[in-house]
């Protein structure tokens, strides 16, 4: 049993693990940064503790700080969220070992899939496919040259410890390569202090899909269907919906099956997510795997009706799994987009104040917001200052009840994405389904640019 | 002589120029960062840096002069 539990993370996810919390009586405690005392989550939390400064290693990075606060807490289990300390082994290990149960799978899973490279060769090894591409680091600018007469270009050059679509570039001819490799390496090692680089096909008009998976520590595994992740912005994503409107529904399951195979091949445990890339035949291919949750996962919630959050700390606590995958069926469609303080054209970020917070309200109207009225959105953290998740009983009818809430939605004071995303869900392509990881540089920016 | 502002609240992630280097338009002088985003900051003149009001590190405000460019 889990009594109390620490999230060490912050926003609109530091709220929605103390909301499944409060539903199942655990009791819970929050960690913040000065810039955050004002935040919705802090007071949420039945006890709060001030970490520091606003800067990540002061704050929400700075585990000598955290520990001796879950500790003198009372804490027997931490929630790392996402991003932050969320995919650290060492970070999973210190909590082990101070007897505090870390809510994600091992030290061990969670340090090869960070690795990027590691992670490719451990799939291959599962029977799962991979984007054509280098089977370890690159190590020179002319070893990639000479990679790229095989793999032709264009060529997406990823930094092995990147994330975040830091230190990862697309490149279509050798000088460009040689530029890219040079700067992306450098950046690598300054932000992740690794800065060993791969090369991988960059496959064109593919999608962004994923599988949601739950694993147990007896040995079963099941997965909670996909989630198409296609439009994004500087590689992140910016709209996510399950189920995705392209994949047959025996690709669906091959898909499944495949990510569950690549589990149980692993030793995971806890929830987790294996990202794919699929081309315009449905052949698809290993990207990532994500060993904790993700931003996007209200989505597969509203359509399976479960609670994910729940499911981690139920597995945290050794039970388990409640549920069969012939229990798992999808219901209707839903899509989540994210609000981003940041300029919808130049996706330039937009720190500042918000004058006025208002949120759409209605049934199949599901909101994760990460601020309030009166709100100051700092520049410490990522621009994502909220979520907007509605459900429909298809795709046509979720993408009407998006633009109905995204007229609703009111953000004053700073600039934020809505603008695109009003743009987006009335877009011909969008809702006939051409979704591609391409789509705001195809269909979006030559609009605004002509507008 | 003309002054380079922050053009967004943010850290100063690097500083790319020494005072009394030569500069030309569009060149970048400054990288911030923001959000988890580097924004690069570039003199809209030639010129030479005279002085460089930041240091790495600082946190500067929108508007913030970063560099006077003479």
């Amino acid at each position: 049993m889990i009594n109390k539990i620490l999230i060490a993370n912050r926003g609109e996810i530091a709220a929605r693990v103390i909301r499944t919390c409060k539903k199942l009586g655990i009791e819970t405690v929050a960690v913040y940064s000065e810039a955050d005392q004002k935040a919705p989550f802090v007071s949420m939390a039945d006890e709060s503790f001030l970490l520091g400064p606003p800067r990540v290693q002061e704050s929400y990075l700075d585990t000598e700080k955290i520990m001796p606060i879950a500790k003198k807490s009372g804490a027997d289990a931490i929630h790392p969220g996402y991003g932050f300390l969320s995919e650290n082994g060492s970070f999973a290990e210190m909590c082990e070992q101070a007897g505090i149960r870390f809510i994600g799978p091992s030290a061990d899973v969670m340090e090869k899939m960070g690795s990027k490279i590691a992670a490719r060769e451990a799939m291959e090894k599962a029977g799962v496919p991979v984007v054509p591409g280098t089977d370890g680091a690159v190590a020179s600018s002319d070893e990639a040259i000479e990679i790229a007469r095989d793999i032709g270009y264009p060529i997406m050059l990823k930094a092995s410890a990147g994330g975040g679509g830091i230190g990862m570039q697309v490149v279509n001819t050798d000088q460009e390569l040689i530029k890219a490799f040079e700067s992306n390496s450098k950046r690598a090692r300054t932000f992740f202090g690794d800065g060993a680089m791969f090369m991988e096909k960059k496959l064109d008009h593919a999608r962004h899909i994923e599988i949601q998976l739950l694993a147990d520590s007896h040995g079963n595994a099941i997965h909670l269907f996909e989630r198409e992740c296609s439009i994004q912005r500087r590689n992140q994503k910016v709209v996510e919906e399950a189920p995705s409107s392209f994949i047959s529904d025996e690709t669906r399951q091959r898909m499944g099956e495949t990510a569950v195979k690549a589990a149980k091949a692993l030793g995971y445990v806890s929830a987790g997510t294996i990202e794919f890339l699929v081309d315009e035949q449905e052949n698809f291919y290993f990207l990532e795997m994500n060993t904790r949750i993700q931003v996007e996962h209200p989505v597969t919630e509203e359509i399976t009706g479960l609670d994910i959050v729940e499911e981690q700390i139920r597995i945290a606590e050794g039970k388990e799994l409640s549920i069969r995958q012939s229990d798992v069926k999808i219901d209707g469609h839903a899509i989540e987009v994210r609000i981003y303080a940041e300029d919808p054209e130049t996706f330039f970020p937009s720190p500042g104040h918000i004058s006025a917070f208002e949120l759409p309200d209605g049934e199949h109207i599901r909101n994760e917001a990460a601020v309030t009225d009166g709100y100051d959105v700092t520049p410490y953290y990522d621009p994502m200052i909220g979520k907007l998740i509605v459900k429909g009983a298809d795709r046509s009818e979720a993408i009407s009840l998006l633009k109905e809430a995204l007229l609703t939605y009111k953000v004053e004071g700073i600039k934020t994405n809505i603008p695109m995303l009003k743009t987006v869900a009335d877009h011909e392509q969008f809702k006939n389904g051409n979704t591609t990881t391409a789509f705001v540089e195809t269909y979006y920016l030559p609009m605004i640019q002509t507008n | 002589m003309t002054e380079i502002k922050a053009s967004m609240a943010g850290n100063v992630w690097k500083i790319t120029v020494d005072e009394g280097e030569k500069v030309e338009s569009d060149q970048d002088v400054v990288i911030l960062e923001s959000m988890k985003m580097e924004i690069p900051i570039a003199s809209e003149t030639d010129g030479t840096v005279k002085e460089l009001k930041v240091s790495e590190g600082d946190f500067v405000n929108e508007g913030d002069v970063i560099a006077v460019i003479e």
